[in-house]
């Protein structure tokens, strides 16, 4: 099984979030540079957090533009599961595969520390096993990571029951606590939150039981594990 | 840009002519303080350099430290204080930049960053708040969009740094041994210019910071672009897989003209370069301003003709830009050209060498007098002196600040900011445990004690996490070096730091000079900073949680040193009296036993007892764990004191330990054994912090209402102040 992590230029979890596909999980995965052709037998893309192209004009507007993007629409709508994470959530909604926008934090800083996330939907690829409203241990690190949406689109989220994660305290003022959606068919999520910094005991100074069940989601929709 | 008139005469004599005006621009910017460490070079030859685990080689801009197992640790510590206190946001940025360029250059990839940082009073000093925040958000913007984690720090707050700043930034830096970058030129090797285009900013930058800070010269700041250096970063770190480096050097200070003369000589060639090959962004620029300028995010690499195209290859794959600037020569001479023309030539051994210096030194007058003032009054509440102490700017949390920083990306942070020290993990299964350490109002005080103080201090907080002291990093501080008495405040601390470090068998790895910070209010105390690397071969000591009935042991003897204290300054407004000093055999004999008892797996807490005292030291593990706590002051190990100073004394050499009441015996009986002075003085339960004496309560704080002191004062300061 391939998992795709693709590589914009500033992105810096794209090694973080490979060893922890590889060396925790032991995925295939392969980093791949955003000027190369995606692999054609891959079977999950990941697009990593960091700084593409220095957050200049807007976080992930830039890198939505880039090439690698159509094959990642392409294969999106194929129904391939794809998980973008902090700027690779952010380049998901400027790319316009996820409804919604991401803003400046309230606090208007940088936000770096650990918080709680709970599961709302948990028929997603990075969900599926999970219980419903089960809490997750996790990093938050960003300076753009307040979800805002216009009311007719919150509302469509929640109909839709595309919203996956919030927040469990208020955190950064996101609409509706949001900390991840997904798009309508479900394989397309996005979260601001870090699950590869999460998944591993040494570095979480909770729980990392709940962050590597989003990684052993994925093994399961893949037909790794049951 | 200026040469004295002896130095004039040297490099005449040396050169056998007078330079051309370009030649003397050159000379002068690689021969100013911050470039040549003229006034320092001779006294820091002290220092011990060897260890088992350094590695050396010629023309490291970074100390290089064998963890095993094939894998190496670097480490550098630089400061950028005149452009910060000018720009503090481009300032502290490319500090930041500018030492993350010196772990690249020796073919590591920096793994971390740890800042110390001093302002004026920001209580009442608005322009220190403003300095103080934008130096965060310079610094926070800089090292988070390159993805390396900021994991830890210090703050300090002193009216000496009033219209002033210091930023000091330390870099480590993590690879494979096989993959350092070895240095080596031969005749007809390439010279690259790789990364951000040439400016006009940052001109003359490094003689702006040998001089006292008077005209606000922002055009020699520095512009930072965190983008183009991260590009760079990878596109380094990609050619040094690919084989594509003989040698390398970041351009910091004094420019090419630094990095040309001092490649040449450490390597032992000559470098011809022509400057209408650069790549620039603005036009007409001349000779000396390309020679001189300071813009960031640039690379000098060597290469061979082999190579050149795999590495031009890389660089556009990264959209990097680059200029082949010049070619390796066997004739030892630097020639810089415009179009083929000579501009200048000069030997490199000569420019790299500047003329060193003798500098006259006396002991200051001011340090007797500050050993004798009068003790303060005891205050009447204790309870409403420890609040107030914990709300005092140096002592309350810094989460504000750290929480700014990303110190998590790169999932190695194991132990993180906030505690002691902080590990992170490395690639062979150990632990690599760092802290930076300084105290300006204790080597005001005493310079020898004050910066033993500070190197025993960072060793202490590496033990609390389980490591063991293997290398260190100096940063050393202070004004005008032709003032005599602040000469010998700087000949004192280097002593000091060499004698520590040999008792203690710490090599020093690398360390930085900075002179002439003063403002027209005169000079910073001095403040030198230590940066200890420690390496934790066993299990990561990460903090527990505190649980009812745990005990509160203390390792050390607390003694009548509040001269420097955060009490003395802060609460009764005075400076002087005496300064804790370290006696290295016993501190030594407690280290290790503190160490070894974290190994035995009996230790869920430690931390170290300093900035604050005793008081602090368990207010914070009360705070932190939201407990309360009961302490026996009359069980503390102590010389005859009065209670305020055994709540608030700053000496050093001394450990909190939290640990479960199961472990008692075990502990105590270790401790014994070694002859080590200790005593179990506390237990953690209820929901406030008590000191009593015998029966008698000398303090009753609410645990709840402490922590929101030392939570939220700092940041009460900036957002609301």
């Amino acid at each position: 099984m391939k998992v795709a992590v693709i590589v914009f230029p500033g992105s810096n979890c794209d090694r973080d979030m490979h060893h922890v596909l590889t060396d925790v999980f032991h995925l295939d995965s392969q980093l791949v540079w955003h000027t190369d052709q995606l692999p054609k037998n891959i079977d999950a893309i990941v697009l990593p957090g960091g700084f593409s192209y220095g957050d200049r004009l807007r976080a992930g507007v830039i890198a939505a533009h880039s090439p690698v993007i159509k094959d990642v629409k392409k294969m999106a709508e194929r129904g391939i599961p794809v998980l973008g994470v902090c700027n690779g959530f952010q380049i998901l909604v400027e790319s316009g595969l996820l409804p919604g926008a991401l803003l400046k934090n309230t606090s208007l800083n940088f936000m770096c520390k650990w918080t709680e996330i709970i599961v709302k939907n948990n028929k997603t690829p990075f969900t599926n096993k999970f219980k419903l409203d089960q809490r997750i241990p996790i990093a938050i690190a960003n300076g753009e990571g307040r979800y805002y949406a216009d009311d007719a689109t919150l509302k469509s989220l929640k109909k839709n029951n595309q919203i996956v994660f919030t927040y469990a305290e208020e955190i950064n003022g996101a609409s509706l606590g949001i900390a991840g959606i997904c798009n309508k068919a479900g394989n397309v999520v996005g979260m601001m939150p870090h699950p590869e910094r999460s998944a591993e005991q040494i570095i979480n100074p909770k729980n990392a039981k709940p962050a590597s069940l989003i990684f052993e989601s994925l093994l399961s929709t893949l037909g790794v594990i049951a | 840009m200026s040469l004295t008139p002896q130095e004039s005469e040297y490099l005449e004599k040396k050169i056998g002519r007078k330079p051309n005006p370009l030649e003397f621009q050159i000379v002068a910017a690689e021969w100013s303080e911050h470039c040549s460490y003229k006034s320092s070079k001779k006294h820091l030859k002290i220092l011990p350099k060897k260890g088992k685990r350094v590695i050396s080689g010629p023309g490291y801009d970074s100390g290089v430290l064998d963890v095993g197992d094939g894998y190496v640790v670097t480490v550098h510590i630089e400061s950028h204080n005149h452009p910060s206190a000018v720009e503090p946001y481009g300032g502290a940025a490319t500090g930041v930049g500018g030492v993350i360029r010196d772990i690249l250059s020796a073919g590591t990839r920096p793994i971390a960053i740890l800042d110390g940082l001093r302002f004026g009073n920001i209580e009442k000093d608005n322009h220190a708040r403003w300095l103080f925040k934008n130096a965060i958000r310079g610094i926070a913007d800089y090292g988070n969009c390159l993805g390396i984690p900021t994991v830890g720090g210090e703050i300090e707050f002193d009216k000496c740094f009033t219209n002033y700043a210091l930023v000091d930034v330390a870099a480590i830096g993590f690879g494979k041994k096989e993959n350092l970058i070895r240095n080596r030129a031969e005749k007809g090797d390439y010279v690259v210019l790789i990364g951000g285009s040439t400016g006009r900013d940052g001109i003359g930058g490094s003689q702006f910071a040998s001089d006292k800070l008077e005209a606000e010269n922002r055009s020699a700041v520095q512009i930072p672009d965190p983008f183009i250096e991260k590009l760079v970063i990878e596109a380094i770190l990609e050619a040094r897989n690919q084989k594509c480096i003989k040698a390398m050097k970041d351009l910091g200070g004094g420019g090419l003209s630094c990095a040309i003369s001092e490649t040449a000589d450490a390597l032992g060639v000559g470098i011809d370069l022509d400057l209408s090959l650069v790549h620039k962004r603005e036009q007409n620029m001349l000779p000396s301003e390309l020679m001189v300028s300071e813009s960031q995010e640039r690379m000098l690499v060597i290469t061979d003709l082999k190579k050149l195209a795999t590495l031009k290859s890389i660089c556009e794959k990264f959209r990097v830009p680059y200029s082949v600037i010049g070619r390796v020569h066997e004739d030892k001479m630097m020639e810089v050209k415009l179009n083929k023309n000579t501009m200048a030539k000069l030997p490199s051994q000569v420019v790299a060498n500047a003329p060193l210096l003798d500098r006259p030194s006396i002991k200051p007058k001011y340090l007797s007098a500050l050993q004798k003032v009068k003790k303060p009054i005891q205050p009447v509440d204790l309870s409403k002196t420890l609040l107030k102490m914990l709300s005092n700017p140096n002592i309350a949390s810094k989460h504000w600040v750290y929480t700014q920083y990303d110190h998590e990306v790169g999932i190695r942070t194991v132990v993180k900011p906030g505690g002691d020290g902080a590990s992170l993990r490395l690639d062979n299964g150990k632990f690599l445990s760092v802290k930076i350490d300084g105290n300006s109002k204790h080597c005001y005080i005493n310079p020898r004690e004050g910066v033993i103080g500070c190197f025993d201090e960072a060793c202490r907080n590496v033990i609390c996490t389980g490591a063991k002291p293997i290398g260190m990093v100096d940063h050393l501080q202070f004004g005008n070096p032709e003032d005599p008495e602040i000469f010998w405040t700087f000949k004192e601390s280097v002593q000091a730091i060499t004698d520590y470090a040999k008792y203690f068998e710490i090599p020093c790895v690398g360390g930085k000079v900075s002179l002439y910070n003063e403002t027209d209010e005169g000079p910073i105390k001095p403040t030198p900073i230590i940066g200890v690397l420690g390496l934790n071969e066993g299990n990561p000591m990460i903090p527990k949680k505190i649980e009812t009935g745990d005990l509160l042991i203390i390792v050390g003897i607390t003694k009548d040193e509040l001269g420097g204290s955060e009490y003395y300054e802060y609460i009764h407004g005075l400076t002087g009296g005496k300064c804790p000093t370290v006696d290295m055999k016993t501190s030594k004999k407690i280290q290790d036993a503190v160490l070894e008892l974290i190994h035995q797996d009996t230790v869920k807490i430690a931390h170290d007892c300093s900035k604050g005292g005793l008081a602090i030291g368990v207010s914070k593990l009360c705070i932190i764990n939201e407990t309360g706590c009961t302490v026996s002051v009359e069980k503390i190990p102590a010389e005859k004191l009065q209670l305020d100073e055994l709540l608030f004394s700053e000496t050093h050499s001394r450990f909190l330990l939290v640990i479960s009441k199961k472990d008692e015996k075990r502990v105590i009986s270790f401790l014994e054994k070694k002859g080590i002075p200790h005593a179990s003085i506390g237990n953690f339960s209820g929901k406030n912090m008590i000191f009593k004496e015998k029966s008698k309560i000398v303090t009753s704080v609410r645990v709840d209402k402490a922590q929101e002191k030392w939570l939220n004062s700092l940041e009460a300061l900036v957002t609301h102040g």
